[in-house]
């Protein structure tokens, strides 16, 4: 059952996309679209999943997608497909011609200013397949589990050890003459497990991630790992409610970070729908805080050498000396606001937060913090970005002086995102590097946990 | 008739025959397998948008393909093709096939399977329900309320969503089930400003059905008034209060609540796994005496309900929970053989491209004696609930969450002011003990609900009569 050469190999060439690409642009345009962008995609996949030393699932994917914006002077339509024919690409051309015909006038619609658009850019290292046959991938699965397995005794059940690995190619043009593509790959290890003893189960789990094979973490890490966070979930008790310091791990400090974005967003900030409304100029965060972009870093994960609508992406600080310096635009919304697209359709590229100075480690917020909250889990969605009111359900550690004290569990912590933001005590340099916004834990002076 | 209609849309413009499904399960199932499926699908689907008192966006998609699943034991091969072709399907189930030990090709006779003699719901083409000019009419009538119901609203947004699907199951016994699934939804968010506060609010609803499910009792124009109101009632929201107090949920959309801290932990593949905190509790009492619920496929033309699953199963209605006991979980069929029952019709997947696992319908609890003014008047101190965002849960230790959108504090048996929204946080095994009272009144929500599994989405109900539950953690951040 070694079918490497399919899970690596892609259904269409570079050119054939182009093509299709291009077909989509003149049939549109023949169809009386004043102007046209397209964008067609295909990646093709394998994820393996091992549960208890066996097989559960092998899944093959395989996709592919087209879309396409028509603009009738100032009113657009859209449409999208899976289905490549000729037949299906001219009829889909026609939908979004049909729909553009019946919307009404917007002044501020339309392809973004050419001037602003990529015309030339840098290999960023982001293709880099990995020849991992299904065979190859279970054994790896099965050495994460089993090393999870052997941690303790008390890890005694699992949802299992994933290995995945994907690669995407995608090609965007419109009809003042942009054309541009690459090719991308995706590779993640992860596992779920289980510890139980007297109390109760818990489960926690772990992974990595990169674009390069390379940079995955060993398997048996991920396991260990994941059985580590499990086990140490074991006896968690509800707190009594109280005001305290909390500390967000790196990975709950990114969703936390994730609710700037949102807010500073332009759709957020046309629509008056944003507790940080005209905020830029503002004093948002301490002074030593600084935000940073970094959309062309080799081999990251949120690189792009272009956004969604081909204006070319740049770096640049969305927070310096704590202060916001600007929004999270794409030409859309710039037009709105009467300001300039930042290259930000289809969202940031490698949001990283710095600290300064930035040498002070996990155990050194812990330390700081002294007695306090350590957040690992945040479950639900209350973040409510009209007024920045935050309430979530947490899971994590109680400390003292500086020390895991014990686990904690059904509780909330809440507050408004603005004094969360303006009380940040400190930020670590154990940044997470695992998603498009990278950051270390962030030690917030105080929030109200509710429990018991 | 269905079974045709859906045959000459999916399989015939591509040229497959009968002859040749049999040749794909042949290829894909057989000696060494255990079962499995060919999963062809059509989505059609548009939206329309309205944003400063205009609809000028809009988006037709149209996806089509099928899913090979190919199942061994435990261990499950899967492989989706975009291409409903005879050679894409071929390797598609070798493919998924790979995973069984054998290499033989069996030969199965394709058949119809069972099917729902009374449909709930019609074979139509919402899409095609409303011509253009009368859905853009339609948004912009919802703007219209929305803004003449008070000058402070600022802005408004609302969506019409149509979804045509259509399926076709073939399973490996050579089963052939096929279903048509129409399925709309209007969704409308209002701001409002005032003295420099800005709050916003949101309303919709839908179901099985055609746009004109919008315009019978002018149900838009409801939703419109609903968010306004909504969003004033948030305008003069002080603090929610922190900690554990008694809680009295609304009927309705509230039912999130079952959703959380009891749906999900009563799904058969966690069960099976022993990974659920409600596994292995079948007969022992996980919530207070008089509460019943139950997850029902079969309400006609609810978002939630479907005449048959993913998997080609009469949906039915599970009784979950009977007068406080645990009865019985919701199963797929692979999870349902391996645990030795049957398949309860809730085999659902998002798409070709994604397998089945078992999921909720529609999940509500069946009503109790008590009037809500009289629950509402027994409460000394606490907080009620009646509009909320979304939830989550924890299956294994059972901690789930839901957020309220719309709250309000009751001193002394009554409701006095409006509380900022916040986050209620229970312990799914426990959290139905501690239910006092349960309300007359019954309701369903009103169509906008989407579950998240597994990284795939699909679409559900949920209900409950008033509650009152005696010890529930709140989220807000003044000391209570």
């Amino acid at each position: 059952m070694d079918r490497s050469a399919e899970v690596q190999a892609l259904s269409h060439t570079p050119e054939s996309l182009e093509e299709r690409v291009q077909m989509v642009l003149d049939h549109a345009r023949s169809c009386g679209a004043s102007a046209v962008q397209a964008v067609v995609s295909h990646s093709v996949g394998l994820g393996v999943t091992v549960r208890k030393g066996e097989v559960e699932t092998l899944e093959y994917e395989r996709d592919q997608h087209l879309a396409l914006v028509a603009y009738f002077g100032q009113s657009r339509g859209s449409a999208s497909t899976t289905d490549f024919s000729p037949t299906a690409l001219r009829q889909t051309a026609e939908a979004a011609c049909r729909i553009a015909r019946h919307t009404e006038p917007d002044p501020h619609s339309g392809l973004p200013d050419p001037e602003e658009q990529a015309r030339d850019w840098p290999d960023l290292a982001l293709d880099h397949p990995w020849d991992c046959p299904s065979e190859q991938a279970i054994e790896l699965a099965k050495r994460i589990e089993a090393a999870g397995f052997a941690v303790d005794p008390r890890v005694d059940n699992s949802e299992g050890a994933t290995v995945s690995t994907r690669r995407a190619m995608s090609f965007l043009g419109d009809t003042q003459g942009f054309m541009g593509g690459y090719l991308s790959t995706r590779h993640s290890l992860s596992c779920a497990l289980l510890a139980r003893d007297a109390g109760g189960m818990q489960r926690d789990y772990d992974y990595s991630t990169a674009r390069d094979p390379l940079g995955l973490a060993e398997p048996e890490t991920v396991g260990r790992e994941a059985a580590r966070r499990a086990l140490q979930r074991l006896g968690g008790r509800k707190l009594g409610t109280r005001q305290c310091p909390v500390l967000f791990a790196p990975e709950m400090a990114r969703s936390l970070m994730g609710s700037l974005t949102r807010a500073v967003n332009g759709g957020a900030q046309y629509r008056r729908s944003s507790f940080l409304l005209d905020a830029a100029g503002e004093q948002l965060f301490p002074t030593w805080m600084r935000v940073e972009e970094t959309p062309l870093l080799p081999g990251a994960l949120g690189s792009a050498p272009f956004d969604s609508e081909g204006v070319r992406t740049r770096d640049r600080a969305l927070i310096d000396g704590g202060v916001l310096q600007g929004y999270v635009l794409d030409s859309y919304a710039a037009r709105r606001l009467g300001l300039r697209t930042t290259g930000n359709a289809g969202g940031t590229h490698n949001l990283t937060v710095h600290a300064s100075p930035g040498d002070r480690d996990f155990r050194a917020l812990l330390a700081e913090m002294g007695t306090g909250l350590l957040v690992t889990e945040l479950i639900g969605q209350g973040v409510n970005l009209v007024t920045g009111d935050y309430s979530r359900g947490a899971a994590g550690f109680w400390v003292e002086q500086g020390e895991i004290a014990h686990a904690v569990e059904e509780i909330t912590i809440a507050g408004n995102l603005r004094d969360i933001y303006r009380n940040i005590a400190a930020v670590g340099n154990d940044i997470d590097l695992r998603g498009n916004l990278r950051t270390g834990s962030i030690l917030v002076e105080a929030m109200t946990v509710a429990g018991d | 008739m269905t079974d045709r209609s859906v045959r000459e849309t999916l399989l015939d413009p591509a040229g497959v025959t009968e002859d040749q499904l049999a040749t794909v399960l042949g290829a894909a199932f057989g000696p060494g397998t255990d079962g499995g499926d060919c999963y062809f699908q059509l989505i059609c689907q548009e939206g329309w948008s309205l944003e400063d008192g205009l609809v000028k966006s809009a988006s037709f998609n149209i996806e089509r393909g099928v899913g090979i699943r190919v199942i061994a034991g435990e261990q499950t091969g899967f492989a989706y093709s975009d291409e409903i072709t005879l050679p894409a399907m071929l390797e598609a189930g070798r493919t998924a096939r790979s995973i069984a030990r054998t290499g033989q090709s069996g030969s199965v006779a394709v058949r119809p399977g069972s099917s729902r003699d009374v449909p709930l719901y019609l074979p139509e083409d919402p899409l095609g329900s409303l011509d253009e000019g009368r859905k853009i009419e339609l948004l912009k009538h919802v703007d219209q309320v929305a803004r003449d119901a008070d000058p402070r609203v600022t802005q408004v947004m609302c969506s019409l969503a149509g979804v045509r699907e259509m399926i076709l199951v073939l399973n490996a016994e050579g089963e052939l089930v096929t279903d048509v699934r129409p399925l709309v939804r209007l969704n409308v968010q209002v701001l409002v400003e005032q003295g420099g506060r800005r709050e916003s609010g949101s309303a919709g609803g839908g179901g099985r059905s055609g746009y004109l499910y919008f315009t019978e009792d002018d149900r838009a124009g409801a939703y419109a008034r609903e968010a306004v109101r909504q969003a004033l009632v948030n305008l003069e929201a002080v603090d929610a209060p922190a900690g554990t107090m008694k809680v009295v949920l609304g009927p309705g959309w509230p039912g999130v609540l079952l959703h959380e801290a009891i749906g999900h932990g009563l799904e058969g593949d966690f069960n099976r796994k022993g990974t659920s905190a409600f596994a292995g509790r079948i007969g022992e009492r996980v919530a207070a005496p008089g509460i019943t619920i139950v997850d029902d496929g079969t309400l006609p033309g609810r978002r939630g309900s479907l005449n048959v699953d993913d998997e080609g199963t009469v949906t039915q209605q599970t009784v979950l929970i009977e007068d406080g006991m645990l009865r019985g979980y919701m199963q797929d069929r692979l999870n349902g053989r391996l645990s030795g029952a049957r398949s309860t019709g809730n085999g659902r997947r998002e798409s070709y491209a994604h397998l089945p696992m078992p999921r909720m319908t529609n999940t509500y609890m069946l009503p109790g004696s008590h009037d809500p003014g009289e629950i509402l008047a027994s409460v000394d101190h606490g907080l009620y609930a009646v509009n909320f965002g979304g939830g989550q849960v924890d299956i294994t230790s059972g901690k789930f969450v839901f957020s309220a959108s719309e709250a309000y504090l009751i001193e002394n048996g009554r409701i006095t002011h409006p509380v900022k929204g916040a986050t209620l946080i229970g312990n799914g095994p426990d959290v139905l003990t501690r239910v006092a009272m349960i309300g007359n009144d019954l309701e369903l929500d009103t169509g906008v609900g989407t579950c998240g599994k597994e990284g795939q989405g699909v679409p559900v109900g949920v209900g409950q009569p008033t509650l009152r539950i005696d010890a529930m953690t709140v989220g807000g951040t003044r000391a209570a």
